[in-house]
Formats: structure tokens, sequence, C-alpha cells
């Protein structure tokens, strides 16, 4: 561990996924605070979709714990993640292309009155200033369709969204997979300023730039196993790279 | 006709911003290949300067209350499509299920018969079966996830021989109750006539300020102010006119005023409530919508609901219009009609997009193509080939609106 003394938010001990006899989690350790950018590196079949899926509620857990601001909890839904306040921004699936920003933000969770009519203002009103909080200033108009924005502006309404609804924990599965080099910039950018928020952040790239540019620290799996936790400041590219593709080589790691 | 603000002019009127702008957004808009009621509006007027030059009687006050009465059940079952269009699915079978409908209020009007009911609750009673068929395909399609086009396919023919059935040997059943038969006959007074236009602008223009002085106070963007006030007086002279027309003839029909009643509900559940909100989202992304919390298959299984219930509500009016029923109930060209009402309406076949007013305007076009080339004279081939023409054209129109709008969303 490193001399950090704030307390996971969100832990994972000892995690077991199995499906039949692919062992896709193989005993994972797993830890995020409030306030700090994880990065979750791993080649792929390494286990970190699984991994998400877990946390998410898509998947129950074969043996281990989960434990959410130190105590087990266990997550048997997608909307017992969301209760505690675990949210994840997928790749891709995310947006209604033919809702306007507003619509997206709400989706599934819409302001209404006793008679179910949609209270659009409040809506309208948050939406904008949750925008804004997080300097998300290259939209337009908030009620413009989702489908006329750029891939970056897609994935910051889909991260703002996660935002908006007092997540504690909020992982960004590939978030900058599908974009140009000023949408990916606008997007680290704004995964930076969630970790300044207070915000527990599990982002999980397959780039290594983008990773060592957000995130305070990285946690490489690789079989379905925890290599070990890196300290960004204390890591080198190359010796991610070396743990992704042959596992751990010395007692450097500090996990 | 629905009060609401349709999405993209809200979106395009961001701010205060002057009419130069809007109209630069709109124009935008268009090329992205949003081309809203433009190609309806085009249609229309084409479709009664084309009837007008043809036939003297087309454009006459008495042929227009004629072209209500004729529109009425195939723009009724037509808001019902819109639903199950929008989210993205098929119901093949509203023509047969509107035939289940006639059938129905007829058999529960019989007199003589065990249950002759009154009229309100044999119409009540036939709504209610064809909304319990559309809940059982629909729970069919979601539980089971058969595709909708097979299951309303099965459904056509499991109606059409319903039909057979239950008209049996005598193969028609005669309607004497008097509120079943108002429903397409009746004609309000004059001065009814006025008082329906006075109230619908009444709450028109309050349900447009409404909102705009809400957004204000909200501190929002609001839109022009003047093309808001600009839009309530359009509406308001298109009712009034409307009025004044019918008034000319013998008045207003009662089945205009339950068509309007029809589209300005649904309009406002699609547009306005948390229900129609999911719709969208489920027409637009249903993955997403499912992770969103939306329960998606309720939604589909509502959808198919509300084109039973309309289908049904069609039927009653199909019904009371002939003062009988029989076994060509249901058939013809009903299902196709109704189908190319809503999608010539701007609803997009591939789901999300498009709105329930789409039912009326494309109702519209149909029944005036109908009505005109019966006035003409026309052989009925004529009528299928325009129909058919107009249908390809509205898919087409649709497809390429939506590559753009895909391409200009990247």
């Amino acid at each position: 561990m490193s001399a950090t003394p704030a307390p996971p938010i969100l832990e994972l001990r000892e995690v077991v996924k199995n499906f039949g006899q692919v062992h896709a989690l193989r005993g994972v350790d797993f830890e995020v605070r409030a306030g700090e950018v994880m990065a979750l590196v791993g080649d792929n079949g390494a286990g970190k979709s699984t991994l998400i899926k877990c946390v998410a509620g898509i998947y129950s857990i074969d043996s281990g714990q989960i434990l959410f601001d130190g105590k087990p909890v266990s997550i048997s839904g997608p909307k017992d993640a969301a209760k505690l306040g675990i949210e994840v921004v997928y790749q891709d699936l995310a947006l209604c292309d033919n809702l306007d920003v507003v619509q997206n933000m709400y989706l599934g969770r819409e302001d209404h009155d006793a008679l179910y009519r949609l209270r659009e203002a409040p809506m309208e009103q948050k939406t904008t200033e949750t925008l804004a909080s997080l300097s998300v200033t290259t939209i337009r108009s908030v009620r413009q369709p989702v489908a006329t924005l750029s891939g970056g502006q897609r994935q910051s309404v889909a991260v703002a969204r996660a935002v908006m609804w007092n997540n504690r924990v909020v992982f960004l599965d590939e978030p900058t997979a599908a974009l140009g080099v000023a949408q990916t910039r606008q997007v680290l950018d704004l995964v930076k300023r969630l970790g300044d928020q207070g915000l527990a952040v599990v982002l999980v790239s397959h780039n290594l730039t983008d990773v060592f540019e957000v995130a305070d620290r990285i946690t490489v799996l690789r079989l379905g196993q925890d290599i070990g936790v890196y300290e960004k400041s204390a890591t080198s590219e190359q010796e991610i790279v070396q743990a992704i593709t042959f596992g751990k080589q010395d007692a450097e790691a500090s996990a | 006709m629905s009060t609401a603000a349709p999405p993209e002019v809200s979106a395009a009127a961001a701010g205060q911003a002057g009419i130069g702008d809007i109209a630069r957004a709109r124009w935008e808009a268009f090329k992205g290949g949003d081309v809203g009621s433009v190609p309806v509006i085009v249609g229309i007027i084409a479709i009664t300067i084309f009837f007008t030059a043809k036939s003297n009687i087309f454009f006459t006050a008495v042929n227009f209350s004629n072209l209500i009465g004729q529109m009425a059940g195939v723009t009724v079952i037509a808001v019902g499509i819109v639903f199950v269009l929008l989210i993205g699915e098929i119901d093949l079978s509203v023509g047969y299920v509107s035939g289940i409908g006639s059938v129905a209020v007829a058999e529960f009007q019989r007199a003589g018969s065990s249950h002759d009911y009154p009229g309100l609750v044999a119409i009540a009673l036939a709504i209610a079966i064809c909304a319990a068929i559309g809940t059982v395909q629909g729970s069919i399609i979601a539980f089971l996830g058969v595709p909708s086009f097979v299951v309303t396919l099965a459904g056509l023919l499991i109606a059409q021989g319903m039909i057979i059935y239950l008209l049996g040997t005598q193969g028609v059943i005669g309607i004497q109750d008097r509120q079943i038969l108002d429903v397409s006959n009746y004609v309000l007074t004059k001065n009814t006539g006025w008082i329906v236009a006075i109230v619908f602008t009444v709450l028109m223009a309050a349900g447009s300020l409404g909102t705009y002085f809400s957004r204000r106070r909200a501190g929002l963007p609001t839109g022009n102010l003047l093309l808001i006030v600009g839009r309530v007086v359009f509406y308001a002279a298109l009712v009034f006119a409307t009025v004044a027309v019918c008034n000319h003839s013998r008045g207003v029909p009662l089945v205009g005023l339950v068509i309007v009643f029809v589209v300005v509900l649904f309009s406002y559940l699609a547009s306005r409530t948390t229900f129609g909100r999911h719709v969208y989202a489920v027409g637009g992304n249903a993955e997403a919508a499912r992770r969103a919390g939306i329960n998606v298959k309720l939604i589909r299984i509502l959808c198919f609901t509300i084109s039973g219930a309309c289908a049904g509500l069609g039927g009653v009016i199909l019904a009371s219009r002939l003062n009988s029923v029989d076994l060509t109930f249901g058939g013809g060209t009903l299902l196709l009609d109704a189908i190319s009402a809503a999608v010539i309406g701007g609803v997009s076949l591939f789901g999300g997009r498009g709105r329930v007013s789409g039912a009326l305007f494309g109702g519209l076009i149909i029944g005036m193509i109908s009505n005109g080339t019966d006035l003409v004279g026309s052989a009925d081939w004529i009528k299928y080939v325009t129909t058919g023409t107009i249908l390809l054209a509205a898919v087409t129109l649709d497809t390429v609106a939506r590559r753009r709008q895909v391409a200009a969303g990247r």
C-alpha cells in the first residue's frame, strides 16, 4: 500500500468468477479511493470486462468479497450497484441518439410530477449546471439530439450523466477508444476533473499514454489475476507493458 | 395540433434568438436530414391543387365534411401504429383487429341478443377487447422475443378467422343503437362548432404561453415569443377555418372532434410524460434504455396495447359510418392505409423518430387521395398506384433522412 491514508471506497478481495471451465477472475484484489483515478489495464482476456460487470451487478461473483466503505456488500443486480453509487460508463450503448442531451442525462430517472408529466425546466437547468461544473463547454445547446454531437461530446454527456446522480465510484470503459486526438483530449481532461471533484474513478483502457496522463495509480490484470498496483510516479510505461505481457518480474510492485 | 413545441424547433431556438437565427438553424437541421413537416405540407397543397383542377366538387364545404368522415377510421388506427413504429416494431394486425372492434361493437348492441348493451358500453367493450389483443401480441413479442412482424401477421390471420366465425352464416349485423351511429354521423350545431374552436384556441394559447413563461421564470432559453404567438395564431386560424368551412355545409362532424381528441391526447402522452420519453428511448437504443433502468418489456407491451385500442376505436368509427358490419370489415387496404398514414406523416420505420400528429397529416393525405380519385371517377388501380407511390416516396425520404442524420452526427 502507498502512504495515502484515505481508506478505499470500493475494495475487492480474492474475487473469483468462473464461466464453466473458463476461470475469468482467479482471486483478484482491487481497490479505488475517493479523489483518485485508478487505471485498470491488461491484455484482452485479462478479466477487465468481467471485473466491471461483477461490480456493476451484471455478473454475480463465485467467491470473494466486495467491500464498499469498508463494509461487505452483495451486488446482485444493476440496481444494487446504482444504490451504492457505482456507475459504469460503457464504451458504447449508453446514449439514445434520437434524444437530446437533457433527455439522455435523465434517461430512466426523469423528473416528473404526480401525474407522470415531465418537468422539463428543472431537468434542463440541472443538466446545464452539471455540464458547466465539468467545464463541458463545447455543447452548443442541451436541446440538440445526441446524434448531432461529436464522439468526444457524446462521451462527455455519458460521463456527466454518471456524475450528476451523486455517484461515488465511476467506471469508464475505454472512454477514448473511438475518439480522435482533440476529442480524446476533451475526455481525458474531464476524467481528471472527476478525480478532482472527489469521485473515485476507474479508467479501463488499452492506451497507456492516456493512462499515464490521468491516472494516479495503475492496477494490472493478467489472465484473471492482479499482477500488482503501481504508483504512476514510481513506474514507467516499460514496466507496465512488462507486467501486462509477462506478469510480475520482480518485487518492485507496491501491492 | 398538439400544444407541445416540436423538439427540433425548441432545439433550434436556443436563447432569445432572433427569427433570422432560428430560420438558419432550421435550415441546418433540414440539410442534416430533419425535414420536419415540409414534405407533408407540400404534399397536401399539391394534392389539393391537382384534384381542384380535376373536379369541381373536390374543393367544396360538403366534400370537406365528407373527407373528415372518410379519413377518421384510418387516422385513429394510424395513431396507434405511431407508437409501435416509435419502438421500432410493426403491427400488421391492426386492420383485422379493427374489424374485430367493428364486429364486437355491433354484436354487443345487437337487439334481441342477451347482451344488447347501451351504445357507450358496447363501444368501451369493443375497445377493451382490441386493447387486450394488443396486450397479448405485445407480451409474446416482449417476453418471448418473437419478431413483431410474425406475431402480428399471425394475429392478422387469427383476427380475420374470428371475424368470419363471429359473423357466421348471416354475414352481417346491422347497427341500430343511436349512440354508436352518432360516432360517425352526428354533426355539431353551428354554435357548438364555434365554441369548440374557441375552447381549443384558448387551451392551445394557454399551453404555449404557459411553457414560455415557466421557462423564462426558470431562466432557460425560451425561443422567440413572436414565433410562439405566430404558431398559436396559425393553428387557431386553421381551426376556425375548419369550423367555418364545416358550418358552411352541415356543421362540424362529431367524428372530427374524436380525431382531434385522440391525436391531442396521444401527442401529450408521447411528448410530455415519462411513458412517452421511454417509448422514444426504447426506439432510439433499447439497450441504453434497459441499462438506464427503463422497463423495456413493459413499454413494448403498452405500445402494442395502444395500437390495439386505437384499432378498436377505428373499427367502431368505421362500423358506425356504414351502419352495419359485414365480412369485408378490417380487410382491403385498411392496414396498409393506416401504416402509410403514419409513415407519410413522418414517423420513422426505424424507430425513435416521428410525432403522433404525423398520423393526422398522413391520414389527411391518404384520405384526400382516396376521396379525390373517387370524385374524378378514376379506376381503382389509379388509387392504389398513387397511394403506393406516395408510401414509397415517404419511406425513401425516411431512409435518406436517417442516413444524412447519421452522417451529420459524426
